[in-house]
């Protein structure tokens, strides 16, 4: 429980630091390091396979394609970063003080303990349910995939020259 | 639900909570298109983490990790997308500005 908590705590800091640190590429970092402690946490909740998922795409592939993403755009001169960080203070700075509220909040808040949950039996694995249970969901997201495609392909067609 | 199950739900609850209130006030707050996509995946990995948690308590892990399978191909392929869209504005604005984009037409 004690490494739970330690976890759990610096999933909120980079969270956070994701949303009011002042450089995107230090943000997608920190979104990056939020993805890997969520990672671990899923491990620690017996789902080895969604952690997986979780380690490879949201904190791999996620973390490429906006890191070049940033890089194609126009990095802000220093005038202009030091302009944007004091306007960028005023949005941001409730932000943490937010948090803590929420947290206080909620920490506080008298939750019922003896609601009705269902508990499953099933002793299934996970393969099993994806490729036998749910195929559909399967079919969704080859179908996803395909959009997915065809859309980066619309964004970044280029026009021909012959083009009326 | 046992009192162990009971504490790891509270705990795991508190803290998704507070992750989800930074990502709904990122997308709230942000004038730039990649910073509000940050948002909006602090929100997506709020909901995976939930549904984790959600699925220890029940006892139902093997389904739960084929949802949360195909919440991550959503995401990446959403996140992709919103990316290119992001990239495209910027050719047209120069600037990644959410209140400049005004030229909507066609």
């Amino acid at each position: 429980m004690g490494l739970n908590i330690f976890l759990l705590i610096a999933m909120t800091v980079a969270a956070v630091w994701a949303v009011i640190g002042r450089s995107l590429l230090k943000a997608m970092i920190s979104l990056a390091i939020t993805s890997i402690i969520i990672t671990i946490l899923m491990f620690r909740l017996d789902s080895p396979l969604a952690a997986v998922f979780e380690l490879s795409v949201c904190a791999g592939l996620i973390t490429v394609v906006f890191i070049s993403t940033i890089s194609l755009t126009k990095p802000m001169s220093h005038s202009e970063i030091i302009e944007q960080s004091r306007e960028r203070w005023k949005r941001y700075w409730p932000l943490p003080i937010i948090v803590v509220l929420v947290g206080l909040g909620l920490a506080f808040m008298n939750i019922p303990k003896d609601f009705p949950i269902f508990q499953g039996t099933s002793k299934m694995d996970v393969r099993t349910i994806l490729w036998n249970m749910r195929q559909l969901d399967l079919f969704g997201q080859i179908i996803i995939i395909i959009t997915g495609a065809l859309g980066i392909v619309v964004l970044f067609e280029e026009k021909r020259s012959d083009e009326w | 639900m046992s009192g162990n199950e009971w504490s790891v739900f509270c705990l795991f609850g508190f803290f998704i909570v507070l992750v989800f209130v930074s990502g709904i006030y990122c997308i709230l707050a942000t004038r730039n298109i990649i910073r509000a996509i940050v948002g909006w995946e602090l929100l997506v990995k709020a909901v995976t983490l939930l549904m984790t948690v959600v699925g220890y308590v029940t006892r139902q892990t093997a389904l739960i990790q084929s949802f949360i399978i195909t919440i991550v191909v959503i995401e990446v392929i959403v996140a992709t997308v919103a990316g290119g869209i992001a990239l495209r504005v910027f050719k047209y604005n120069d600037d990644l500005d959410l209140r400049k984009l005004t030229k909507l037409k066609g």
